[in-house]
């Protein structure tokens, strides 16, 4: 229970891991009553969001000060950036899940559909596609009059390019600003590292547009067959984690406002860029595999 | 400064006493003992849900249970198991040998490890209580397959929220223990110096951090596919049930050996002590696991033979299946090669070790059989499958933890057990066990299907017998119970070494080991 010179920093007991174990059944509870009508559903949903909200303020909060207070050493340090980096590895491998169902149906369901008059005749299969019993696809950002009998895809050369043009620029603002910081250039710091939040907000805010576009317009939806269901999502996870990115940056921006971190120790702004890095590349695969081709 | 201070000055108070102190702990062996009495009560759980069903199936015909609520308990005596028995287990074992192994002050990041358990109690809370709900609990069986899990009631979307926080658990899990060894060492204590029950540690957890996150993206698109109205599982929409099976499968089968891998870990520490020579082939041991985990990637569809596959698929898998055999043959080897003119003696760990080799190898061979495609079809969904994952995970997983806790309880609470009561728990369980399962292998060769709860009549008697023995390995396991506590609660005092030539650093420490373990990091010979 030491952190003399040498030694390691083991924590004191802590009532954040129930708190957050409270939180979190209290919301997935609710959200379960709330897809099976539960009529407490919603509340429950709000109060355990509130209760996680309150564990990740108070525990990481109590990280914080204790690395600002110099507790930790080097080899704490270590274990935070082995363990950021396996938490990536685990989302890597999250994504993977959606885009092995994403490249299964495209190249083996749909063709195994259309090449067996069995079990569904008359399909042609290709893709896009709704499924033998779906609308029929029609061309890229046509708008359709009737959405229950056809739907029309986003094209990747309008809000989808510039999109990914926003999120590798703010890759590339983000690791200026980290520059920043190992030179001590505050001002430089705070200024770019601001950019990259400016870009990650206005990314979101295109997908919102693009999301109400392709439910109002295009008459592309979570029901539109595996299509719709591959596109959004990987898409909708994909903006979760921007979200959740984006709010990593956001603490980390304010805590640079405070004067936290220093040139040689800042583990938290590190761990958010790599993290911002992470869905950025998993932009680019979106992009490529789920838009372009 | 000052925070510094103020927070050095706080760990000198604040350790809370009682349930507060068990709830709130950041400490390896408390975290450790919690995950280890988890598991032991989900086992107690899930062995009475095996009873129900053993108890329906005690004769022909529909007497004890309706074929919906057998289902029910088919499906949760599997869940609870895997989820709650022995994966938990395992991880009590890890929380509390690796720091003591690998020379470290506690786990890395003992805050979260303390998250790790404590979110496990809500979530078997969540999927225990989907048995009250309208309905009943999940009935699909624990691989949930599409479409029969998407057309069940409110008990799925709770089965899948539990295994939602299962995940969590066992990827922060698995997180810290990756971190613990590769951060947490003590000097001198290199890679290939590491008790192999670290190694088999350090490669499970990856495999966790690497697959339970596909699992919750399988069933992430259950749930949507439930409520939200996706197609990935529906063909009418383009989709495909059979997708859900390769994603399930993909997490299934590394899944397998995330049960199995620390079981031979223990294994490898067991038996080089009661043989009293170091473990023969220390770094083929290590290869092996390595190559077991790498190809538990590439053979998941041997579950799926007969769901529909290219002819160049069924043969990939049954080639990729087979070559398995190859790394675990070594390990057997091994075992029997440290075991080779040793000093041997047989006390309770050492004969759950033996018993381990000896029935793991025959589950072995019955993995084998299943293997070879076209045999697969004529065993495929039959008691025949039953017997073989029994008898890797009930006499491979759990016997071996039994050996585990027999042979590191007098560390953990500085008492010798009862070795004439464990040596009765040994024999009654083994013997129990083999009555059981053994003879299911005949009952699934002649084509008696699994998960359904009535027969024809020609397979009555290996049902009575397996259901006598089934009843009979459930009551056994209550000496075992009564073993451990009268070892919490007393006994003849355990020397620091505890056995005659065991290896390791745990046995340089105190019995029972002190709170903190190495407050200086311990030098390394």
């Amino acid at each position: 229970m030491s952190s003399a010179p040498g030694s390691y920093y083991v924590p004191n007991p802590s009532a954040w891991p129930i708190i957050g174990s409270i939180g979190l059944f209290t919301l997935l509870l609710g959200f379960m009553l709330f897809l099976n009508e539960g009529a407490a559903g919603t509340w429950l949903m709000i109060v355990g969001a509130g209760i996680v909200a309150l564990m990740m303020f108070g525990w990481f909060g109590t990280v914080i000060s204790e690395s600002e207070g110099g507790l930790y050493n080097d080899h704490v340090d270590m274990s935070f950036r082995m363990s950021m980096l396996w938490f990536i590895f685990s989302e890597v491998m999250f994504f993977a899940a959606f885009f092995g169902a994403l490249f299964y149906t495209r190249t083996l369901a749909v063709p195994w559909l259309a090449d067996t008059d069995l079990l569904w005749p008359n399909y042609e299969g290709g893709w896009p596609t709704a499924g033998p019993k779906g609308p029929l696809p029609i061309d890229a950002d046509t708008a359709v009059s009737d959405p229950a009998a056809q739907f029309s895809t986003i094209g990747p050369w309008g809000i989808p390019v510039l999109n990914t043009f926003l999120l590798l620029a703010s890759s590339v603002t983000v690791t200026i600003a980290h520059h920043a910081l190992k030179h001590n250039a505050r001002g430089n710091l705070i200024l770019w590292l601001g950019v990259t939040l400016v870009l990650g907000f206005v990314f979101l805010y295109f997908q919102a547009v693009e999301y109400s576009h392709a439910y109002g317009e295009l008459g592309l939806t979570l029901g539109t067959g595996v299509y719709g269901a591959t596109f959004f999502m990987l898409t909708g996870f994909h903006g979760l984690h921007v979200t959740i990115g984006a709010i990593m940056l956001t603490v980390v921006w304010l805590r640079c406002l405070r004067g936290h971190f220093k040139p040689e120790n800042h583990f938290a702004f590190e761990a958010s860029a790599w993290y911002w890095h992470f869905v950025d590349t998993v932009w680019v695969g979106l992009f490529v595999f789920v838009y372009v081709f | 400064m000052a925070t510094a201070e103020a927070a050095h000055h706080d760990e000198h108070h604040g350790h809370p006493t009682g349930i507060l102190r068990w709830i709130t702990t950041t400490n390896h062996k408390d975290i450790g003992t919690l995950y280890l009495c988890f598991s032991l009560t989900m086992f107690l759980v899930g062995g009475l849900m095996a009873l129900v069903i053993r108890a329906e199936l005690f004769q022909p015909g529909l007497q004890v249970v309706d074929p919906h609520f057998f289902n029910q308990m088919t499906t949760m005596h599997a869940l609870v198991m895997i989820f709650g028995a022995v994966m938990p287990g395992f991880v009590g074992f890890a929380n509390w040998m690796i720091p003591m192994m690998i020379g470290a002050p506690d786990m890395a990041l003992p805050r979260l490890n303390n998250w790790s358990f404590w979110i496990l109690p809500f979530a078997f809370t969540m999927l225990l209580a989907s048995l009250f709900t309208a309905g009943g609990g999940p009935a699909s069986g624990w691989t949930l397959y599409a479409p029969l899990s998407i057309q069940g009631g409110m008990s799925v979307d709770m089965t899948i929220f539990a295994i939602h926080m299962m995940g969590v658990s066992s990827i922060l899990g698995a997180i810290n223990v990756i971190v613990t060894i590769f951060n947490m060492r003590a000097p001198g204590m290199a890679l290939m110096k590491l008790p192999l029950f670290v190694w088999t540690w350090l490669i499970t957890a990856f495999l966790l951090i690497a697959v339970m996150p596909v699992l919750a993206g399988a069933v992430t698109m259950l749930l949507t596919d439930r409520h939200f109205d996706t197609a990935f599982f529906n063909p009418a929409g383009g989709g495909d049930p059979v997708m859900f099976q390769h994603i399930f499968w993909f997490f299934g089968h590394p899944e397998v050996y995330i049960l199995i891998l620390p079981a031979f870990g223990i294994i490898s520490e067991i038996i080089p002590t009661f043989s009293r020579k170091p473990l023969f082939g220390y770094t083929t041991m290590v290869l092996a696991t390595a190559g077991i985990a790498f190809l538990s990637f590439i053979v998941w569809a041997h579950h799926m033979f007969t769901v529909g596959m290219p002819l160049a698929g069924e043969l990939f898998f049954m080639y990729s299946t087979m070559l398995i055999a190859v790394p675990t043959g070594v390990k057997v080897f091994n075992w029997v090669s440290t075991m080779w003119r040793g000093s041997l003696t047989f006390e309770t760990p050492m004969l759950f070790a033996l018993a381990v080799v000896f029935l793991f190898t025959i589950g072995g061979f019955s993995g084998l059989m299943l293997a070879i495609t076209p045999a697969d079809f004529q065993y495929h969904d039959t008691y025949f499958v039953v017997a073989h994952f029994h008898y890797v995970l009930f006499s491979g997983s759990v016997m071996a933890m039994m050996g585990g806790a027999y042979y590191w309880l007098p560390k953990w609470t500085g008492h010798m057990y009862d070795e004439r009561l464990g040596k009765i728990h040994f024999w009654t369980n083994t013997i129990f066990f083999n009555i059981t399962f053994f003879p299911q292998h005949f009952l699934g060769l002649a084509g008696m299907p699994r998960r359904i709860p009535d027969y024809a009549l020609q397979f009555t008697e290996f049902n009575v017998i397996s259901s006598m023995g089934a009843f009979g390995l459930g009551l056994s396991q209550l000496i075992f119970v009564y073993v451990v506590i009268k070892c919490v609660r007393g006994g003849k005092k355990a020397s620091d070494k505890v056995w005659d030539q065991p290896r390791g650093l745990e046995w340089t420490v105190p019995s029972p080991a002190p709170h903190h373990t190495f407050d200086t990091p311990p030098k390394i010979a």
